[in-house]
């Protein structure tokens, strides 16, 4: 079943050498709670995660005639481990020497930063397409640690630019209880703070039917209160904010979780090629609908391909120097050129604003601009980096 | 009443016999709506015509009797009559086309097939695929040399220019270039080839005798940032004096010196211009700008735009049929 998944070979360029082969390796745990959590009721799974590893194949896919210019060919290597001492040990890194080894990881966090931390005096590169946390980009971020997915206060920088561009100055936030949530009304709050929004009041809300529980799961009376023009909505799971919209108090706007929402991609999305793009990913994917860590395995794969081929080297110094330079130039799809912000290894790019079918506008908003690359108006700037690499 | 109509007709076609050969028509692509608006040399919309499924690139024939347009949601090149507007045939089963380029030898026409990285070539009186060059990811403009010995594919995911030996009939090389290269144009003589690179907001040279890059020309009008500068269509007068690129976000339309490669003046336009067309004399620029649904008129003596026509939806490209 493997091999369906490495990238075909192609002739080599015109002088007929054998391509240099250059692996990729995508790591994964064979149980991993992320994914196996079946979120929904009854058949009806509302935000069942997708694994980055398609928008990888999708990338990996296109790399073909690429490498076929520069005589290199990129081959994608599976890992399924049991943990992360049985991955870290399957990378055969001894036989590499100084030639770079890319890593896709679709770990979860605490095994990722084991990993960085393993690898970081050697030839590895490390790409994060699945976790959005900003202390990634922060305090805990690391020099061998690349992220193609946008930070939540790079999300929240956007949603929070269009409001403010809209004038809905005044917002009620309601937070979920899992881990996740907190981390998102965080990361709102920060970007409301950054932009001059207004939290009128904060509540946590409560997934249940029990009426002594009112105050937190009855939507008329959690968005009562203080006036306000929107209601940002942190609910990682989707139970709960899926039926938020038409029954608040008033006739308010939802963001966040629901209605008005901030990713790195939506498959509606149809400007800057993306539609291409799209249909590219549809062919090779198991499931059509690229998600916005699809897309971010995708860019991951954009990024090594394109540093190794301008490079035209397998050197780890050439290549990640490279990757970390303003030179590096990446088409996102998404009309603006991306790189990696040189402060904490985060790839810079716009936001996409969407709803459930349609991509309403793309961040930063016309009007927000950065002294130096508006883009950078999204997230943890170079002035307040916590990162140190 | 009925027979008054007839005879209107009648004079109209009478009048349209007699006239020069060409109808003076301007032909344009409307890729959302799909749909061909019909000016005259005026920019006075005269019909909207529906056809086949995002309508993009378009070409006429070695006579310029007909025009092709490419449907990439139909997969099919449908072929127009000039004069009548009527569809009189169909080349089928062409994957995804976005832009073609007619060889000299009026029979063969290159395509780019975007979903497929591909560009195949047609034999268009029999409609048949006489063969297939792999391509990077979105494969975009196509260009024949004068001579009709090369064929240029940009690749727009692969950053590369692929070239095409037209006797031997496979890709000879893959030249890498800046970001996102999109159209071409060539200097008379076909001695350079100039490609926009639309992410890179340049035009590269290539020297087609080598061809090695040999130059670059960055675009930047006043106002805006780099990364706002997103040139796609380029077209060239005749003589090589003068090149016009459509600066794609930035609105505006750059006039460049080509044999200096200066850029001599940035004109605004609608909203995110794309394909170009010079009228036959070389004094007006007609720009399609698909994001603002309209067409711009250019008097390049001025250097002036004249007016702005509403088209259908996102317009894409234009012919003139002038000459």
């Amino acid at each position: 079943m493997l091999l369906l998944f490495l990238v075909t070979i192609v002739p080599g360029s015109a002088d007929g050498a054998t391509p240099t082969e250059i692996p990729v390796y995508y790591l994964m745990q064979a149980q991993d709670d992320y994914y196996a959590a079946v979120r929904g009721y009854a058949g009806l799974q509302l935000k069942q995660p997708r694994r980055p590893l398609d928008g990888v194949k999708s990338g990996l896919r296109e790399a073909r005639v690429l490498g076929r210019s520069a005589n290199i060919k990129f081959k994608l290597e599976v890992i399924v481990g049991e943990d992360r001492d049985d991955i870290a040990a399957r990378i055969p890194l001894d036989a590499t020497g100084d030639s770079i080894v890319f890593i896709v990881a679709d770990l979860p966090k605490e095994d990722l930063l084991y990993l960085s931390k393993q690898y970081i005096d050697k030839p590895v590169l490390i790409f994060n397409a699945r976790h959005r946390d900003n202390d990634l980009r922060g305090p805990a971020c690391a020099r061998n640690l690349f992220h193609t997915l946008p930070s939540y206060s790079m999300l929240y920088d956007a949603l929070a630019q269009y409001l403010k561009k809209k004038r809905w100055n005044k917002v009620l936030v309601l937070t979920g209880k899992e881990p996740q949530d907190l981390k998102l009304s965080e990361a709102f709050k920060g970007s409301a703070k950054k932009l001059g929004l207004k939290i009128v009041d904060s509540k946590s809300f409560a997934v249940s039917n029990n009426p002594q529980d009112r105050s937190e799961n009855n939507i008329p009376i959690l968005t009562s209160g203080p006036d306000h023009d929107v209601v940002f909505i942190a609910d990682s799971f989707g139970e709960f904010s899926r039926y938020l919209p038409y029954q608040t108090a008033r006739p308010n706007l939802v963001v966040g979780s629901e209605g008005l929402v901030a990713a790195a991609w939506h498959w509606t999305w149809e400007r800057h090629g993306a539609p291409q793009l799209n249909q590219r990913f549809d062919k090779v994917a198991e499931k059509p609908h690229m998600s916005p860590q699809q897309w971010a395995g995708w860019a991951a794969v954009k990024a090594l391909v394109t540093a190794t081929v301008k490079t035209g080297s397998t050197d780890f110094k050439a290549v990640s120097g490279f990757l970390r330079s303003a030179e590096l130039t990446l088409d996102l799809y998404k009309g603006a050129p991306g790189n990696f912000r040189s402060w904490n290894n985060q790839l810079r790019q716009p936001i996409l604003l969407h709803t459930h079918n349609a991509v309403l506008q793309r961040a930063p908003i016309d009007g927000f601009i950065h002294r130096t690359n508006n883009l950078d108006s999204l997230g943890q700037d170079a002035p307040e980096s916590k990162c140190e690499l | 009443m009925i027979f008054r109509v007839f005879f209107a007709i009648f004079l109209v076609a009478v009048a349209i016999n007699c006239s020069a050969r060409s109808t003076g028509k301007i032909i344009v692509s409307n890729e959302k709506s799909s749909t061909l608006t019909i000016l005259d040399s005026d920019g006075v919309v005269l019909n909207t015509i529906d056809t086949c499924a995002r309508p993009r690139g378009m070409h006429f024939n070695a006579d310029r009797t007909q025009f092709f347009v490419g449907c990439a949601d139909d997969s099919i090149i449908a072929i127009y009559d000039v004069k009548t507007l009527e569809l009189v045939g169909r080349i089928l089963n062409v994957e995804e086309p976005e832009t073609f380029d007619l060889h000299p030898n009026g029979i063969h026409l290159y395509v780019s097939n975007e979903e497929d990285a591909t560009a195949t070539l047609f034999d268009i009186e029999s409609g048949e695929l006489l063969g297939e060059f792999e391509t990077g990811e979105e494969p975009e403009g196509v260009q024949i040399t004068a001579n009709g010995k090369l064929v240029f594919v940009a690749s727009e995911a692969a950053d590369l220019v692929h070239v095409i030996d037209v006797e031997a009939q496979q890709v000879v090389a893959d030249i890498p270039v800046d970001v996102r290269p999109r159209r071409f144009a060539l200097t008379p003589g076909d001695k350079e080839l100039w490609v926009s690179a639309e992410l890179a907001g340049i035009v590269n040279i290539i020297d087609v005798e080598t061809l090695e890059m040999i130059g670059d020309i960055p675009f930047l009008p006043t106002g805006f940032r780099k990364e706002q500068v997103t040139p796609v269509d380029i077209v060239m007068t005749r003589d090589g004096s003068r090149a016009y690129v459509a600066l794609g976000r930035a609105n505006h339309v750059a006039v460049v010196d080509v044999k200096s490669r200066k850029v001599l003046n940035y004109l605004l336009v609608g909203n995110r211009p794309w394909g170009l067309a010079l009228t036959h004399d070389e004094s007006r620029l007609f720009v399609a700008n698909g994001l603002s649904d309209d067409i711009s008129i250019i008097d390049l003596d001025s250097q002036r735009v004249l007016k702005s026509i509403p088209v259908g939806q996102v317009p894409y490209g234009i012919l003139i049929d002038d000459y």
